[in-house]
């Protein structure tokens, strides 16, 4: 490796271009000008022991490969600074690695320990940036290494590593395509990941290595249209196209009864006045009489999966990136019934204000929609007007747009458009214009007299290829009924005189020539006129004159013979011998003599041939059997890599693929299953009405924000929002929920038996739940025309689905029972706590009677459940805010799979820490699920917002396998919801954890009488009292219910009152002792009306949320 | 998906090329030189080239074309709307996208490319992500790093990436905390020869400023919502509340953003503030023409209409033009066509004319079309379409920020048919 060599490469590399060289910097001027030099110079750079040295040869080198410059002879230099403990010469050392790597094979192998150690980070940053650069090395020695690195980082606790993960299967597999077997098994793998930030990274490789098999998307079909919102917006491109293209597979085409209905009224179809339209008019008959054939057996339902694709992708029509509206646009021109696919026009349109490079795109796209769904564009056919400074490509694609879009109604005022564009200076411009007039003429018979009067307008224009353009349609369109406009034949042969282009004469003379039995008497003189200026004439010209001479010659020889003698003579000798040759040729052809062969005999059926009128079709048609919005559908041709968008199925296939199985928890280990409960609840949420309140808190989960839980009705909706939940949507909810209670009666009777026989849950509440869920499905899908017929299949389906899901709840509790030790540990050790604590604040307070009534221990038991699995490995990243905690709810810290083995729970006991008045007792449970000891239990690192403060809990020596210890922490957290955020360690490892209180937490009980109540009242109101109305929960309408749920969301105490309409409660915050009030007032049937006083508005305005999620739920 | 991304400049030469699988050697970009070539106005190459092994997608931006090369099958949108991302991206870090600015910032525009795109799939677009890897330069900072041998590589490893709100950093602290919005319109409209409207629409964009500490949350409510007509919106909207009560709640990025664009429904007319009388005529012998331009205001609700400009391009023939103005002054450029006639201020009492004479290539035959007008012009403290802003309501942090709204009409593809 000498540097002369690297200096012949260089030159290459840069000379190619001529591209002009310059200095990084000033200073560098000078080592530019002696390669030894500088190479030297920078080694000795890079070897130097200052970071700042090896920083800045680093930055020379790295500039060097942004430029296009060789700089492959410094790896060994480079290489060996890959450990740097800068991370700045770090990063740019990557850099260098993954582009030099592939050519120093043997040397790169010296970096990959750096990077296996790297995957050993605890931290989940170095861990993933060690895989991405592993991966980018394309090294086939190291295929094993990546192969093992990928699998284990395919099931690392961090899902940023997993989507790193995800990006490195498609890396690994242009590598090696002989590992694709195994990469589909991780692939496999994170498909089930429920998080957003894995899922679109996870479907590009699925899409990379392995599209056909959709089999793989069964499962996880459900959650990927819920969590589709939330994921980034590259992923939700991706994850659409192949939604698409797994939609196509999987469901029946939704047009089927309406291209039958169609077919009776085809008022549509008199627009097509050509032939090759009705040709494609029959070959579409067929297919629907297939269709309707269908259609009669079985009238179309439309899969609920198929509407959920639909919905959830609806609001990303909104999105701010192009990429994503187009892609929901396919999606919906794809998959949509007819009359659904309108809302898609709007977006569209809208593109067309964005960069040029975009408008181009989506203006193809447009142009091959509006051929088939031309109704759709026509009330924003002004958006498609053309401006003077459009680039040329756009204003061609918005012509054809217009021209596509024009039908008898709008024809006059696209003539009148296309008139001014006739006067644009861009030539090629209105060369297309005139083009699109001969089509609109074409497909409108109304107007083709108009047309081709303008046309002939045209042929005195005095640019020749608008003169050209317009000769050329004016001659197709005659060709179509030629019989019809001899007076324009004769029109024209009258514009010889004028005319001067010549290509515009030669036209004008193969029409006479072609149509001269609809003008016999014309066409003798022309040719005479012709034949006396035939010298003169352009070459092109001459020719025709020859040709309209034999035609003539054939069919009206007795006027002709000697004018046709007379021009052939003329050309027989002339300059051109092309017309020498053409003049001898039609000669021999066409007079007969004694030499001449059989040819001559067919002379006229050689010459007067009937010819194929021109086809004036969009260059558009047919376009859409590629998957719009591809790049193969811009090109017209198949890209490498693309795949085919199959036609719909003739019978669906089995949609209880998508179902999520339960039997399959009780096979895998906790942590998949998990995973397989979350991957269940698009299940729940799909059928629509009646998931319960576990499931709500699922989804929740699933958003990964894990914010507060909500009504699993919006979740349902649209997939999970990830933000906080609104305050407002909440009372709205109620209100509609009244009028809405009759409509769904039905429904609601339908559901109850299954419901009560599942849970001991009064059936009344029940109906409220069901009432609520689906009265908000159907608003949102109030638009939907086909409403009614879904939704009763809909119920249908959901019906059977339910009994499903009863199956597999009950299947759920055999697990639970039958299961690993930790689960029935945790719940006894909740009751256990439930009732010290209860004791507790018995001992601190009179008398606020939290009594929990056995059927909400089931409720919370499960809420607790879930919201284990909503806290996942990710409790670290999101600063989820849980909303309705139960007194005594257990939140997990640590899972044990995460912790390896030891796993941490944690509740807010309510008592107060004794060390330090302004703190929250938080009460931690340890316990050691792994078969060795774990020893120095104790926690690091505190990262507070300003002003909290946190007092460690004392260091756990040893916690023995299978043991489990309770230790309890304080936590100032300053009356804000903020996470108190800390590292667990023990003595082997680290984990990242966090805890944030809800605000009910935040508080602890006073004991007011009910006059201090009212003065303190008094003197809190305006801006410190919130008021909401709310309907209570058809469970709670008990004053102890009441009293029950508000202690529970909140730690207050009841404040006797001598009405029974209201409830009221005390307490004050922990920080600041800011006084807490809240009342319920009841009235009839359920009306309450909640109202907080409160000093500090933010804690008020959090808990009204809270206590209003707990009365309502 | 993108295999490798080439900078070019206006002349034709590369500056900068990135790859992100294995290289692909630049000439491959002689296709597109050629197809350059041939379109001779940049605008008009074709965003999306076929080669015999590659796809060339590029998109033109600040007179340099950012020049991708992919080999599979891509949603070629996928990639336009990735290139803009790495041009605003350029924008937002060095102020300028332009060659000197990248050439000046060689290695960090390096860094941030291999940060935005792993594998060819985008990685971290979000801006204030990548801020948090790579510092944006300043001169301050550098002159620190010289003098230190600091870097402007972030040695916090960055966590944007991880939350659910890419697009806000945890831990923003502000002693003035401050939340500006400007409700910008752009009135598109192509009026013809006589002054009627052919069409016009209103297309409006939310910009906001937003610098508040901590996580606050916002929620920005119209008095007229019912004007918007389509909406788009910005990630961190929340669409189901605008969707069930018309209001914009979000948890704002950090720093400058848009927020929302909207395009105000048809049913409404649009208003046009100002009225055109021209008369450009060419002679059909003497080779000369006579251009006569009034304008005047129309609608434009008692504002006054600021920054007035008009811009025609001329046909090829037009030699020079012997003009006058009554207000402002006119530039002809010869090179390219175009009149320029710059007038500020509209002053209704006396309106502003441009008149004179138009001498044309001797012997050439008189254009036939006459070159269509471009208006330019603003109207502070007017949002045409009427919409208002009601109120700002912040959730979730306890100090109170100072809020301001901002209007502003300009004319957007403002066309006057001659």
């Amino acid at each position: 490796m000498s540097a002369s060599s690297a200096f012949n490469d260089e030159k290459g590399g840069s000379s190619s271009v001529g591209e002009p060289e310059y200095g990084h910097d000033p200073a560098s001027g000078g080592i530019f000008s002696s390669d030894y030099k500088r190479h030297d110079d920078l080694k000795e750079m890079l070897d130097s022991n200052k970071d700042s040295l090896k920083l800045e040869a680093m930055k020379r080198i790295v500039a060097m490969i942004a430029r296009g410059k060789n700089a492959s002879d410094l790896f060994p230099a480079v290489v060996k600074n890959v450990a740097c403990k800068n991370i700045e010469v770090k990063k740019l050392v990557y850099v260098y690695l993954v582009r030099y790597a592939e050519e120093q094979q043997d040397l790169a192998l010296l970096s990959i320990s750096t990077f296996q150690r790297g995957l050993k980070d605890p931290n989940q940053l170095i861990r993933a940036s060690a895989l991405r650069v592993l991966s980018s090395i394309r090294v086939t020695i190291i295929v094993p290494i990546m192969m093992l690195a990928i699998k284990e980082a395919a099931s690392d606790m961090s899902p940023y590593v997993r989507k790193t993960a995800a990006h490195a299967i498609p890396k690994l597999y242009s590598l090696d395509p002989e590992q694709k077997d195994q990469l589909i098994e991780v692939i496999e793998k994170l498909l089930a990941d429920k998080t957003t930030l894995v899922a679109g990274s996870v479907v590009m490789a699925f899409e990379e290595v392995c599209p056909e098999r959709i089999d793989l998307i069964h499962k996880n079909y459900r959650k990927l249209c819920n969590l589709l919102i939330d994921v980034e917006e590259w992923g939700q491109v991706v994850i659409i196209n192949m939604l698409t293209r797994y939609a196509r597979t999987q469901f029946l085409n939704p047009n089927i009864n309406e291209s039958l209905l169609e077919e009776g009224g085809g008022g549509d179809k008199t627009f097509y006045g050509s032939d090759e339209d009705e040709d494609e008019d029959d070959e579409e008959k067929e297919k629907k009489a297939e269709a309707a054939a269908l259609a009669k057996r079985k009238p179309y339902v439309m899969d609920p999966d198929h509407r959920l694709l639909l919905r959830n992708t609806k609001p990303l029509l909104q999105s701010r990136n192009a990429a994503v509206v187009m892609a929901v646009a396919q999606l919906y021109f794809h998959l949509a019934p007819k009359a659904e696919v309108g809302v898609i026009a709007k977006a569209l349109v809208r593109l067309l204000r964005s960069h040029s490079e975009v408008q181009y795109v989506v203006l193809q796209n447009v142009a091959t929609m509006t051929i088939k769904r031309r109704g759709m564009f026509e009330p924003y056919l002004k958006s498609f007007y053309i401006r003077s400074t459009d680039p040329t490509q756009i204003k061609v694609l918005k012509l054809e747009v217009l021209t596509n879009l024009a039908n008898e109604t709008n024809i006059s005022t696209i003539l009148r458009e296309f008139q001014t564009y006739i006067k644009s200076m861009d030539k090629d411009f209105v060369a297309a214009t005139i083009q699109a007039i001969g089509r609109c003429a074409t497909n409108i018979g109304e107007v083709r007299d108009t047309c081709l009067n303008g046309l002939v307008q045209l042929l005195s224009n005095r640019d020749e290829l608008v003169v050209a353009e317009s000769v050329v349609v004016i001659k197709k369109l005659l060709q179509m009924q030629p019989e019809k406009h001899s007076d324009i034949i004769k029109h024209m042969a009258k514009l010889t005189d004028n005319i001067q282009v010549p290509m515009a004469r030669a036209s004008i003379l193969w029409l006479i020539g072609e149509y001269c039995e609809h003008v016999p008497k014309i066409a003798p003189d022309v040719l005479r006129k012709m034949a006396k200026s035939f010298t003169n004439e352009e070459d092109i010209v001459k020719l025709q004159i020859i040709n309209l001479a034999a035609k003539l010659y054939l069919t009206n020889s007795k006027q002709t013979k000697l004018l046709t003698q007379y021009v052939l003579n003329l050309a027989k000798y002339d300059q051109n011998y092309d017309i020498r040759d053409r003049a001898r040729f039609i000669r021999q052809l066409i007079v007969p003599t004694e030499k001449s062969g059989a040819l001559s005999k067919y002379a006229k059926k050689l010459f007067l041939a009937l010819k194929p009128a021109p086809v004036l079709e969009s260059p558009f048609k047919d376009r859409d059997h590629f998957q719009l919005g591809s790049l193969s559908h811009l090109l017209n041709a198949k890209a490498g890599g693309y795949q085919e968008l199959p036609d719909w199925p003739e019978a669906a296939p089995d949609p209880s693929v998508r179902n999520v199985e339960v039997p399959e928890w009780t096979k895998c280990s906790s942590r998949e299953k998990r995973k397989e409960k979350k991957v269940e609840k698009p299940f729940y949420s799909d059928s629509e009405g009646e998931s319960g309140p576990t499931e709500s808190a699922d989804s929740e989960s699933d958003s990964a924000s894990g914010s507060e839980s909500r009504s699993g009705s919006e979740v349902s909706g649209s997939g999970s929002e990830s933000e906080e939940s609104e305050e407002g949507s909440e009372s709205e909810e109620e209100e509609e929920e009244e009028e809405e209670k009759d409509k769904k009666k039905k429904k609601k009777e339908l559901k109850k038996p299954v419901h009560e026989s599942e849970s001991e849950q009064s059936s009344e509440e029940e109906d409220r739940k069901i009432a609520r869920k689906s009265k908000q499905r159907t608003s949102e899908s109030e638009s939907e025309s086909d409403e009614d017929e879904e939704s009763e299949s809909e119920s249908s389906q959901s019906e059977s689905e339910e009994s499903e899901s009863e199956a597999e709840v009950k299947k759920k509790k055999k697990t639970v029972e039958s299961k690993p030790p930790s689960k029935p540990v945790k719940k006894e050790t909740k009751k256990e706590k439930t009732e010290m604590s209860l004791l507790d604040l018995d001992d601190f307070e009179p008398a606020p009677s939290p009594q929990v009534t056995p059927v909400n221990t089931f409720l919370s038991n499960s809420l607790v459940t879930d919201l284990e699995g909503l806290s996942l490995s990710d409790s670290v990243l999101s600063p989820a805010t849980i909303a309705p905690s139960s007194a005594l709810k257990n939140y997990e810290l640590l899972h044990r799979i995460t912790g390896e083995g030891l796993s941490v729970e944690y509740c807010f006991s309510r008592q107060p820490f004794s060390p330090d008045a302004n703190m929250v007792a938080v009460q931690m449970q340890f316990t050691n699920n792994a078969t060795s000891d774990t020893k120095n239990l104790h926690m690091e690192d505190v990262k507070l917002q300003s002003g909290m403060r946190v007092k460690e809990f004392p260091e756990i020596e040893l916690l023995s396998a299978g043991e489990m210890a309770t230790a309890v922490m304080g936590i100032d957290f300053c009356d804000s919801t903020q996470a108190a955020n800390f590292q667990l360690c023990t003595h082997t490892r680290k984990f990242f954890v966090s805890i944030q209180p809800p605000v009910g937490e935040l508080m602890r009980p006073i004991f007011l009488t009910e006059n201090e109540f009212k003065k303190e009242q008094g003197q809190l109101m305006g801006m410190n009292e919130i008021t909401e109305k709310l309907t209570l929960d058809a469970k709670c309408r008990n004053e102890h219910a009441i009293v029950q749920r508000v202690t529970t969301a909140a730690n207050l105490s009841r404040v006797p009152c001598g009405s029974d309409k209201e409830c009221r409660f005390a307490g004050r915050t922990v920080t600041s002792s800011s006084l807490v009030l809240v009342t319920v007032a009841t009235k009839e049937e359920g009306a309450a009306q909640l109202t907080v006083n409160c000093e500090k508005m933010v804690i008020g305005t959090m808990l009204v949320k809270d206590i209003l999620l707990a009365l309502t739920q | 998906m993108i295999h490798s991304l080439f900078l070019i400049n206006h002349s034709g030469d590369i500056f900068l090329e990135k790859h992100w699988k294995s290289v692909i050697s630049r000439s491959v970009c002689d296709y597109f030189f050629e197809a350059k070539e041939k379109a001779v106005d940049p605008e008009n190459v074709a965003p999306v080239l076929q080669t015999p092994h590659h796809y060339l997608i590029s998109v033109y931006r600040g007179k340099l074309f950012f020049l991708s090369v992919v080999q599979t099958e891509v949603p070629p949108l996928f990639v336009i709307e990735f290139l803009h991302r790495v041009a605003d991206t350029f924008q937002d870090y060095f102020g300028e996208c332009s060659e000197g600015v990248i050439k000046d910032n060689l290695v960090t525009v390096y860094e941030l490319l291999e940060e935005m795109l792993d594998n060819g799939f985008p990685l971290a677009t979000e801006s204030n992500v990548l801020k948090e890897m790579i510092r944006p330069p300043n001169i301050l900072r550098s002159v620190v790093n010289t003098l230190t041998g600091g870097s402007n590589v972030g040695d916090k490893l960055p966590t944007g990436q991880l939350s659910n709100v890419p697009w806000r950093r945890a831990g923003v602290k502000y002693t003035n905390n401050e939340a500006y919005f400007d409700v910008i319109e752009e009135i598109d409209a192509i009026l013809d020869k006589s002054g009627t409207t052919v069409f016009a629409e209103i297309q409006g964009v939310v910009e906001a400023c937003v610098r508040l500490t901590g996580m606050p949350d916002l929620t920005l409510s119209f008095m007229n919502p019912r004007l918007l007509d389509d909406v788009s919106f910005h990630p961190c909207v929340r669409f189901k509340r605008w969707e069930s009560e018309r209001v914009l709640s979000f948890i704002p990025p950090d720093g400058n953003f848009t927020l929302m664009t909207y395009h105000v429904s048809s049913q409404n007319l649009v208003a046009i503030p100002v009225y055109v009388k021209q008369n450009i005529s060419f002679f059909e012998s003497g080779s000369c023409g006579r251009l006569d331009i009034t304008i005047g205001p129309k609608q434009n609700m008692g504002k006054t209409v600021e920054g007035l400009m008009v811009t025609i391009h001329m046909p090829k023939v037009v030699l020079s033009a012997n003009l006058t103005a009554t207000q402002g002054n006119y530039t002809y450029d010869l090179a390219t066509k175009v009149v320029v006639w710059d007038i500020g201020k509209l002053n209704p009492q006396k309106l502003p004319n441009l008149r004179g004479s138009l001498s044309l290539q001797a012997g050439a035959p008189k254009p036939d079309e006459n070159p269509s007008l471009n208006i330019d012009l603003k109207i502070q403290q007017l949002a045409i379409s009427g919409l208002k802003v009601s109120r700002l309501d912040m959730y979730g942090e306890k100090y109170k920020p100072f809020k301001g709204v901002k209007y502003l009409t300009k004319a957007g593809k403002f066309q006057v048919r001659t």
